[in-house]
């Protein structure tokens, strides 16, 4: 059978089994359409929770921008777990007393103010469709290397594929099929990864073969470290000591961590648990099933990266590299889709790939010949080549591409259930029409998530980064907006409805903005008004760290705001006070 | 217990008790987060970079894996410690 049929046939086989789950699940009422009626135990949320959380980025850009920024791109490990810490400590059991189903009903309530829902709803917006534009950048990667088509097609066929499986269920269809994509994702994201770490350590568990021996007797890294510096390229594990890199590392870690704690799509997980006490333990597990996938991708990075030099210099690389028709069948594949690309720029017919931007190593490369780096390798089909890097079977390939949609489209979903229900539940219903039936309602949520959709398509053609980047930027937008109302509207009875909604939007605006001057206007290229360096951007920090200034805007706003401005009403004092402690979250709940 | 003091005050005072040890035990916790993460990973790997890990230094392996190790520990143990303070201060759901 040849891979194209094989990769149908995974891909089909765990396609129909999400849409049998969905169907058998369907959504009956509203409130089942959210929140699945409290009923789901915390391991099974932890899983689900996990497969909403890894996304395209996780998946398949991830480790690819680790193979290629070696110890620079671990903000992306701590930070996406980090992250979890916060959710646990700071937000789920709080969120979970108060018992509402969405993020921007609390903030509405805890600020009584429907300004500040209102606020709530477009940074939710905000952040949830840049997200998605990340999203489906990767379901672009997947779908064009296994149906064998250009990336732009791809992308078509995969949002056409996100909307219908995202309005055939609500949040009860998807507990159910997240479990069975989160299985799918970390057997597809684990098998390769086993087999290559085997390969080349001997070691069967990846996390423990990256600081392990490599079978020539080397450790794995230093020989990772020694090939890459013979390019031209930075040594693999080096820190970039220079203040502004540590710093911006160091606000990068940060945004992400807080971000992640401020994505609506993750908390409403946490609406879902039946007892406080399951919120804790949810979040525990949610983090088990994710540091399964996170443990494993450092280690899936260096060593693609380790195969990849091996490949285009299998002799090594004081040898010549290969020729382009001696090239391996997986770069033909990754060629059709535009992704990898090879310009014989000194037409000797062999394929020279090194780091042309380094000036210590021109005079070498000039003494052998080489006119520029001759392959360019897209990060973001790292993960979904590497088994056919490594020369794993076919079947692993397929599984490997199944794995890689499962991700994208739990995220989709998840994030396009939470978009749908900011529009249908706290614009819609809670503002404009509170009469509207539920079926308009849900009405409203579909076409919510159709529009939602075509937005992220467009703009997923022209895509601000590589998948994990754009992804980035959404949790920066997030850090900067919803995490530090939520925060404050537990930590702290003074922040009023004034300060919260002055302390979003400044970090809203400030975060957005920014983001604009430096990667175009609504992520329109060539608008930019600063290259997205560290050197060359505005206040010196790159436009995916900024969401931790943006954080600290916000906090410092409310704060100053709030103690210039009347204090909060008796009421909302014993509603902070009532949020703080578990008893009585069943009662709580029923209210609603 | 004395009969002067009312219910509604009285737990008033335990809510305000089981709060503060809430906020004390969360900080301890996050301390250790940014220790791990914000310290060793980053800001402090030069210092450590005489600790070897596998071809590489103890920075490194914080960064990419003990990190992450060291959160799952933390989540864990505050699910455990809170759930027993809430039975401590009689505020659990049960």
């Amino acid at each position: 059978m040849d891979q194209y049929t094989l990769n149908l046939l995974f891909v089909g086989a765990t396609f129909a089994l999400y849409i049998g789950i969905a169907i058998w699940a369907r959504a009956g009422s509203t409130s089942e359409f959210y929140a699945a009626s409290r009923g789901v135990h915390p391991v099974t949320n932890g899983m689900a929770t996990a497969a909403d959380w890894m996304s395209a980025a996780s998946f398949i850009s991830m480790a690819g921008l680790i193979a290629f920024g070696g110890y620079g791109a671990s903000s992306f490990l701590m930070g996406w777990t980090g992250g979890y810490v916060l959710l646990a400590l700071l937000l789920a059991p709080y969120l979970r007393k108060f018992g509402k189903f969405t993020v921007p009903e609390f903030i509405g309530d805890r600020f009584y103010s429907p300004t500040a829902r209102m606020v709530a709803v477009v940074c939710l917006i905000v952040a949830s469709v840049t997200y998605v534009i990340g999203q489906m950048t990767g379901v672009g990667v997947a779908f064009s290397r296994f149906l064998e088509v250009s990336n732009t097609t791809g992308l078509l066929i995969g949002a056409g594929v996100v909307f219908m499986y995202a309005v055939l269920g609500g949040m009860k269809g998807i507990t159910y099929t997240q479990v069975a994509q989160y299985c799918v994702l970390i057997t597809a994201y684990t098998i390769p990864a086993v087999f290559i770490s085997l390969q080349l350590t001997g070691n069967p568990i990846p996390g423990l073969g990256l600081f392990g021996d490599h079978v020539s007797g080397e450790p794995l890294l230093a020989r990772l470290d020694q090939v890459v510096t013979d390019l031209g390229f930075a040594q693999y594990t080096a820190q970039d000591g220079t203040p502004s890199s540590v710093i911006n590392m160091t606000l990068f870690t940060f945004s992400l961590m807080i971000g992640t704690a401020g994505l609506p799509h993750v908390i409403i997980r946490f609406f879902t648990v039946p007892k406080v006490a399951d919120a804790r333990w949810s979040a525990g597990w949610a983090l088990v099933f994710i540091a399964l996938l996170y443990l494993t991708a450092p280690a899936v990075g260096a060593m693609a990266r380790l195969n990849l030099v091996d490949t285009v210099y299998p002799n090594g690389t004081a040898e010549a590299p290969i020729d382009y028709e001696a090239r391996p069948d997986w770069m033909k594949n990754w060629e059709v889709t535009g992704l990898l690309k090879f310009e014989d720029k000194n037409g000797d017919g062999k394929i020279q790939w090194y780091n042309d931007g380094s000036d210590a190593f021109a005079a070498t490369a000039a003494e052998r010949g080489w006119q520029g780096s001759e392959l360019t390798v897209n990060r973001d089909i790292l993960v979904l080549a590497n088994p056919e890097i490594a020369r794993l079977p076919g079947w692993v390939i397929a599984l490997v591409a199944a794995g890689g949609l499962a991700a994208a489209l739990s995220t989709a979903a998840g994030l396009l259930l939470a978009i749908s229900g900011a529009v249908s539940h706290d614009l819609i219903k809670g503002q404009i029409n509170p009469n509207i039936s539920e079926k308009g309602e849900l009405l409203a949520a579909r076409i919510a998530m159709a529009v939602a959709i075509a937005v992220a398509t467009y703009l997923g053609l022209n895509p601000p980064g590589f998948a994990a980047q754009t992804v980035a930027l959404a949790f920066g937008l997030a850090a900067a907006s919803i995490f530090p109302a939520l925060m404050m509207g537990i930590f702290s009875k003074r922040i009023n409805n004034h300060g919260a909604v002055a302390g979003m939007l400044a970090g809203l605006i400030f975060t957005l903005v920014y983001i604009f001057m430096h990667k175009g206007w609504f992520f329109i290229p060539g608008t930019n008004q600063f290259p997205d360096t560290i050197s060359g951007s505005l206040l010196g920090i790159q436009s995916t760290a900024i969401g931790s200034i943006g954080a600290i805007i916000n906090f410092a706003t409310a704060y100053f705001v709030s103690n210039a401005t009347a204090d909060t009403p008796e009421e909302i004092k014993e509603l902070v006070e009532s949020v703080r402690v578990p008893r009585g979250a069943a009662a709580a709940a029923a209210d609603h | 217990m004395s009969d002067q003091t009312s219910q509604p005050a009285k737990a008033a005072e335990t809510d305000k008790g089981y709060w503060a040890a809430n906020v004390r035990i969360i900080i301890v916790s996050l301390i250790i987060w940014a220790i791990v993460s914000f310290g060793f990973g980053i800001l402090l790997r030069p210092v450590l970079s005489g600790i070897s890990v596998g071809g590489t230094d103890l920075g490194f392996w914080f960064a990419q894996q003990g990190s992450i190790l060291v959160f799952l520990a933390l989540i864990f143990f505050y699910a455990w410690r809170m759930n027993k303070l809430d039975r401590e201060y009689g505020v659990d759901e049960e």
